[in-house]
C-alpha cells in the first residue's frame, strides 16, 4: 500500500515537470483567440434587461401557442435578430424611437398575459419584428461603441438558447395552474412595459 | 476512536481559510458599465413593501383571490400588475390623479371587507374593484425614482416585489380549505379593514 502512494507521488511529480517544461501559451485574455466579442454578446443578452425581457417573453407566448409556433420562433427571431443587427452595424446610428422598442414589452406581455390563441404565422410576424427591432439597435450599439460585429454571434447564440429552452418547457406544460403562471409573467412584462413607456416619455418630455 | 468522514476537520479547517482568504481579498465586481443598475432594481424591489398600506392591501388581493377561487385566484394578480402600470404611467406622463392617499387608504379598507365577508361578487366585478384601485397604488408608488438610477431596473423591481405581495397573499390564503383556515382569514380580512379606517383616517387628517 505505501509502495503505491510513493509511486503516484513520483507520477504527479513527473507530470508536474513534464507541464513546467514545455509551457503552452494560456490564452487567457480572450482577444487573442478572437472569442472575446463572442462572449461578450452572450453576456450581453443576460444582463441586458432590455433585451432578455422581450426574448423571454416572446418565447413564452411562442411556447404558450404550441410546438409549430415555438420551432419557427427559434429560428425566426434569431435570423431576424442578426439581419437587424447586421443593418444597424452598418448603418452605425440608432434612429429607432425609444418608445417603439417598450411598444414589444407591451404587446408580447399582453398577449401573453391575454393567452390568445394566434396562428402561427402571427407569431412567426411578432418574432420577425422583434428580431429585427433589437437587433438593429444592438448592432448600431455595437458599431457607436466601436465594437466588433462578432458580438452579434454570441448574441444571437444567447437568444438561440434562451428561446429553445424556454418556449419547449412552457409547450411541455400541462397542469393549468402552469400555464396561468406564465400569464401572470405575461401581465408582469406588459406592467414593466407600460411603466418604461412612462419613464421614456417623461424623460423625454423633461430632455 | 474518533472517525472522521471524507470531510473531517481539517479541510473545514481548508475550507474556512480560503472563505476567510476570499473574503478578505474581495475586489469591487464591475460586471456591467452601466450605472445604476442594481440600484435601481433594489429600490423598486424595496419600494412596495416599504408601506404598509400598500403591503396590506396587496396582500388582500391574493386573500380575497384564494377565497373566490379559480378563475379570480389568477384574473386578479394578472389584473392589478397591469393597471397598477397603467396608474404608474399617469403620474410619469404628469396626469394628476385627486386624492391618492384616500384611494389607497379606501383600497386597504374595501379590500379588508371583501376578505372579512368572504364576500362573492362577479368575477369582473371583482376584477374592476380590484382594478380600480390598481391606479391609485401605481400613480403613488411607480414614479418615485431616485436620480441616476435606471428606470427600467426600478420598474422591473416594483413589479416583481407586486406580484409577490399577491403570491404571499395566495400563499396564505391556501388555509381556506380548511374551516379553521377560513375563519382564519376573515380575521385577517378584519384587521385590514381595521388598518385601513386608520390609513383613511391618516389620510383625511
Amino acid at each position: 500500500m505505501k509502495r503505491r502512494h510513493g509511486s503516484n507521488a513520483w507520477a504527479m511529480g513527473l507530470a508536474v515537470l513534464a507541464g513546467a517544461a514545455w509551457p503552452a501559451p494560456a490564452e487567457a485574455h480572450l482577444v487573442t483567440t478572437g472569442l472575446g466579442p463572442v462572449y461578450d454578446g452572450i453576456s450581453h443578452v443576460l444582463v441586458s434587461p432590455e433585451d432578455l425581457i422581450p426574448v423571454v417573453a416572446m418565447a413564452l407566448l411562442a411556447g404558450l401557442n404550441g410546438p409549430v409556433a415555438g420551432r419557427r420562433t427559434l429560428f425566426v427571431l434569431t435570423g431576424a435578430w442578426l439581419l437587424g443587427g447586421v443593418a444597424g452595424f452598418a448603418h452605425g446610428h440608432t434612429a429607432v424611437p425609444a418608445a417603439l422598442t417598450t411598444g414589444s414589452f407591451l404587446v408580447l406581455g399582453a398577449l401573453t398575459a391575454a393567452d390568445l390563441r394566434l396562428s402561427s404565422r402571427t407569431v412567426t410576424v411578432l418574432a420577425v419584428a422583434v428580431g429585427l427591432l433589437h437587433g438593429w439597435l444592438n448592432g448600431a450599439g455595437i458599431a457607436a461603441s466601436q465594437r466588433e460585429v462578432l458580438g452579434l454571434v454570441g448574441v444571437v447564440g444567447a437568444i438561440f438558447v434562451v428561446v429553445a429552452l424556454l418556449s419547449a418547457f412552457v409547450v411541455s406544460l400541462r397542469a393549468a395552474w402552469m400555464r396561468i403562471a406564465i400569464r401572470v409573467a405575461g401581465s408582469w412584462v406588459a406592467a414593466i412595459g407600460l411603466l418604461i413607456l412612462g419613464w421614456t416619455l417623461r424623460t423625454g418630455a423633461a430632455g | 476512536m474518533r472517525r472522521e468522514g471524507p470531510w473531517g476537520r481539517g479541510r473545514w479547517c481548508d475550507a474556512l481559510l480560503t472563505v476567510a482568504l476570499w473574503a478578505a481579498a474581495v475586489a469591487p465586481l464591475v460586471a456591467h458599465t452601466q450605472q445604476g443598475q442594481a440600484q435601481g432594481f433594489l429600490t423598486g424591489l424595496r419600494h412596495p413593501v416599504s408601506g404598509l398600506d400598500h403591503v396590506l392591501a396587496m396582500i388582500a388581493v391574493g386573500l380575497w383571490g384564494a377565497q373566490l377561487g379559480a378563475p379570480a385566484v389568477w384574473l386578479l394578480p394578472v389584473t392589478f400588475p397591469m393597471v397598477m402600470a397603467f396608474g404608474g404611467f399617469l403620474g410619469l406622463v404628469g396626469i394628476p390623479l385627486p386624492g391618492v392617499e384616500v384611494g389607497i387608504a379606501l383600497s386597504a379598507l374595501l379590500l379588508g371587507v371583501m376578505v372579512a365577508r368572504e364576500a362573492r361578487p362577479p368575477v369582473l366585478a371583482a376584477a374592476a374593484l380590484v382594478g380600480f384601485f390598481a391606479i391609485f397604488h401605481g400613480h403613488a408608488h411607480g414614479t418615485e425614482l431616485p436620480p441616476g438610477q435606471s428606470g427600467l431596473m426600478y420598474s422591473v423591481g416594483f413589479v416583481v416585489a407586486t406580484g409577490c405581495l399577491h403570491g404571499v397573499g395566495i400563499a396564505i390564503g391556501v388555509v381556506h380549505r380548511w374551516a379553521w383556515g377560513r375563519a382564519l382569514l376573515r380575521l385577517a380580512g378584519t384587521a385590514v379593514a381595521v388598518a385601513g379606517i386608520v390609513f383613511l383616517r391618516r389620510a383625511l387628517a
